[in-house]
C-alpha cells in the first residue's frame, strides 16, 4: 500500500508539472502579444517590456517554466499586476468559500442522489425507476448556469425565499448557510444525476451477490436487506467517485459564484481575466488543478485500499 | 469477390436500416433526435424563420414581455429575443460542429499512431493526453482567454485541445486491439504500406466508437460556448449567443424574467436533446461501450 502511494503521488506530481507545461507552451503557441493584449493599444513599447519583465516574459521559455515551477514549490505565485499583493494570499482568502461552495453541492447530490439510486436499484423496471433514470440524464446534461439563473430567478428573485447575492455575514453561520443553498445546487444538481446512476448501478451489482441471497433465505425484510447489507457495500465505490466529484466542482463552481455573486476562486479568476490580471489566472488555474489531481489521488488511494486488486494495475 | 449475390447484398445491407429502426424503437432516443432536428432545422432556416432584423433595435418596446409580435419579449435594446436566438443557435452548432469534427480527425489520427506506432511515441502521447486531462476545462479555457482575448476561435482552439485526448484514448485503444487481428495481419503479408494500414483497413474497423463519443460532446460542447458567452469571455457583440442572451438577462433579471428564460430554454432543448439522443446511439450502435456512471 505505502508503495503504491508513494507510485500514485509522484505520478499526481508529474501529471500536474506537464499540464503547467503544456498550458504555459499553449500560451506561447497562440498568436498575440500578452503584454500588448493587457496594457491596451495606447502602450508605448517602453510600457510593454517593463510588462514583460515584470511577468518574466522576456526570459527564454524553459527558463520561464522552471522558474515558474521553483517558485510554486516555494509557495510564491507571483503579485496581482495591479495592487501588487501576493497571488498565494489572496487565493488563501477565496479558497474557503469555493470548497464550502463545492461541499454544500456533493451535500445536494448526496441527499438526492443516494435515495433516488437506492430506489431505483430496489424497484428495478418499474415507471419510477424509468423516470428516475430520464430524471438523472437531464440533472447531467443541463448546464449548471442555466439552473443557477432560473433558481436565482425563481427562489430569490420572484419567491424571494433565498437571498440572491453574496456570501452573507462573516460572523454568521446560518446566514452563510443560507446564501449557500441556492448556489450549491447549481453546481451539484449534474452530480445528482451521476450519484444517481452510479449509486443504482452498484446496488444492482451486490444485490446479485451470494450473502445477499442468503440473507434472503434466512428470510430477513427487504428493508433491512437493502439498507443494512446492500447499501453498506454499494456505497464504498461511491466515496471514491465523491473524491473526483470534489475536484471537479471546485472548478464548476465558477458559474455559481458569478451568478450568486459570491467571493471565491472562480470569480477571483474570471474579474483577473477581465482586467488581463495574468498571475491571478495563472494561480488560480495552478490551485484548481492541483486541488483536482489530489481530489482524484485520495479517491484511487481510497479505492486501492478497499479493493486490493487496484495497488497491482499501477 | 464477382460472385456476389443478391442475397448477399442484402445481409450486408440489412444491419444499416436496423440500428435506425432500433433508435426509433427507443422513445427517449426518438424524442432526442426530435429535438435535435428542430434545433438544426431551425439554425439552418434562421433567416427565413426570423420575424424580424436580430440587430434591429427598437428602444421604445426594450424589455418586453412575450407578444406576438415579439414572440419570446425583447432585450434591453429593444432586439427581438425570438430572432437573437434562432441565429445564436447557428453559432452554438458552427462552433460545436467545427470542433468536435477537428478533434475527432486529430484524436483519430494521433491515437492510431500511439496504438499503431513505435512504444516511446505511444508512452510521449499518452503523457500528453494525460496531462491534458488533468486540467478543469473552464479554467483552462480562462487561461488561454487572459492571453489571447476572447473570440469564437479562442473558444474552438480550447475545445480542440482539450476534448481531443478523449477520441485518442478510444481510436488508441480500438488501434490496439484490432492490429495483431488476422485480416490486419494478411494485409501486412500481402505488402501494404503503413497508410493504407491505417486509413483504409483501421480507420472502418475504429470510427464508430469515436463518432457515438461525438454525439455525446455535442451538447458538452454547446455548454462551454454559452458558457464563456455568459461570462462575457465568448462570442463578441452583436453576434447573438445564447449565452450573451443570458448575460443580458442576468443584467437586468430585476426587471424581467423573460430573457433569462428565453435565453435558457434552446440550451436546454440542445444539451437535453443531443444528450439522448446520443445515449440511444450508444445503446444501439455498441452496447459494450455503455459506460456505468
Amino acid at each position: 500500500m505505502l508503495f503504491y502511494t508513494i507510485k500514485r503521488l509522484g505520478l499526481a506530481i508529474l501529471i500536474v508539472c506537464l499540464a503547467m507545461l503544456m498550458l504555459l507552451s499553449a500560451i506561447h503557441l497562440v498568436p498575440g502579444d500578452p503584454a500588448g493584449i493587457a496594457l491596451g493599444p495606447r502602450a508605448t513599447p517602453e510600457m510593454r517590456a517593463e510588462f514583460r519583465a515584470l511577468m518574466g516574459m522576456d526570459q527564454p521559455f524553459l527558463v520561464q517554466y522552471f522558474k515558474f515551477l521553483g517558485n510554486v514549490v516555494t509557495g510564491d505565485l507571483g503579485v496581482d499586476v495591479w495592487s501588487r499583493r501576493p497571488v498565494s494570499t489572496m487565493i488563501g482568502e477565496q479558497l474557503p468559500h469555493t470548497i464550502a461552495l463545492a461541499l454544500t453541492g456533493l451535500g445536494w447530490a448526496i441527499m438526492l442522489g443516494i435515495p433516488m439510486g437506492c430506489y431505483s436499484a430496489v424497484h428495478r423496471n418499474s415507471v419510477l425507476d424509468k423516470l428516475t433514470g430520464v430524471l438523472s440524464v437531464g440533472c447531467i446534461a443541463i448546464p449548471s448556469f442555466i439552473v443557477g439563473l432560473y433558481a436565482l430567478l425563481l427562489f430569490a428573485v420572484e419567491l424571494k425565499i433565498f437571498p440572491a447575492i453574496g456570501a452573507g455575514d462573516a460572523g454568521d453561520i446560518k446566514d452563510q448557510l443560507v446564501h449557500l443553498v441556492l448556489p450549491g445546487l447549481a453546481v451539484g444538481l449534474g452530480w445528482v444525476g451521476y450519484l444517481a446512476r452510479f449509486v443504482r448501478t452498484s446496488m444492482l451489482e451486490v444485490m446479485g451477490e451470494n450473502h445477499i441471497r442468503m440473507a434472503r433465505a434466512y428470510g430477513l425484510s427487504n428493508r433491512r436487506i437493502t439498507y443494512t447489507y446492500a447499501l453498506k457495500l454499494a456505497i464504498l465505490p461511491t466515496v471514491a467517485l465523491l473524491g473526483v466529484g470534489v475536484g471537479s466542482l471546485i472548478s464548476g463552481a465558477v458559474f455559481a459564484e458569478i451568478i450568486f455573486a459570491r467571493p471565491g476562486i472562480g470569480k477571483m479568476v474570471v474579474d483577473a481575466v477581465n482586467t488581463r490580471n495574468y498571475p491571478i489566472v495563472m494561480g488560480g488555474v495552478l490551485v484548481t488543478t492541483m486541488l483536482f489531481a489530489l481530489s482524484t489521488l485520495i479517491s484511487d488511494l481510497v479505492a486501492a485500499w478497499l479493493d486490493p486488486r487496484i495497488r497491482q494495475g499501477l | 469477390m464477382t460472385d456476389t449475390t443478391p442475397s448477399d447484398v442484402a445481409i450486408r445491407r440489412e444491419p444499416r436500416f436496423a440500428w435506425f429502426r432500433q433508435l426509433l424503437r427507443d422513445p427517449l432516443g426518438c424524442f432526442g433526435l426530435v429535438l435535435v432536428l428542430l434545433i438544426i432545422f431551425s439554425a439552418i432556416g434562421a433567416d427565413l424563420i426570423a420575424p424580424h432584423d436580430y440587430k434591429a433595435l427598437d428602444v421604445k418596446s426594450r424589455l418586453a414581455g412575450p407578444s406576438w409580435d415579439h414572440l419570446l419579449g425583447t432585450d434591453n435594446l429593444g432586439r427581438d429575443t425570438f430572432s437573437r436566438i434562432l441565429h445564436g443557435g447557428q453559432i452554438a452548432l458552427y462552433v460545436a460542429l467545427v470542433s468536435v469534427g477537428s478533434s475527432l480527425l486529430l484524436g483519430l489520427v494521433l491515437g492510431m499512431l500511439a496504438g499503431y506506432g513505435p512504444t516511446w511515441l505511444d508512452n510521449l502521447l499518452m503523457w500528453f493526453f494525460d496531462s491534458v486531462r488533468a486540467f478543469p476545462v473552464i479554467m483552462f479555457a480562462l487561461a488561454v482567454i487572459t492571453v489571447v482575448g476572447p473570440s469564437l476561435e479562442t473558444i474552438i482552439f480550447v475545445v480542440i485541445v482539450t476534448t481531443t485526448p478523449g477520441y485518442a484514448r478510444i481510436a488508441r485503444a480500438s488501434t490496439l486491439a484490432t492490429k495483431n487481428t488476422e485480416f490486419i495481419l494478411a494485409e501486412r503479408s500481402l505488402g501494404a504500406g503503413v497508410p493504407r494500414i491505417m486509413f483504409s483497413h483501421l480507420v472502418p474497423n475504429i470510427v464508430q466508437p469515436l463518432l457515438i463519443l461525438a454525439s455525446m460532446d455535442i451538447p458538452v460542447v454547446i455548454t462551454i460556448e454559452a458558457g464563456l458567452s455568459f461570462l462575457g469571455l465568448g462570442v463578441k457583440p452583436p453576434t447573438p449567443s445564447w449565452g450573451s442572451i443570458l448575460n443580458d438577462g442576468y443584467g437586468f433579471i430585476r426587471n424581467t424574467p423573460w430573457l433569462v428564460i428565453a435565453g435558457g430554454i434552446p440550451l436546454i432543448i440542445t444539451t437535453l436533446g443531443f444528450t439522448f439522443l446520443g445515449e440511444a446511439l450508444r445503446d444501439v450502435l455498441d452496447p459494450k461501450l455503455k459506460k456505468e456512471r
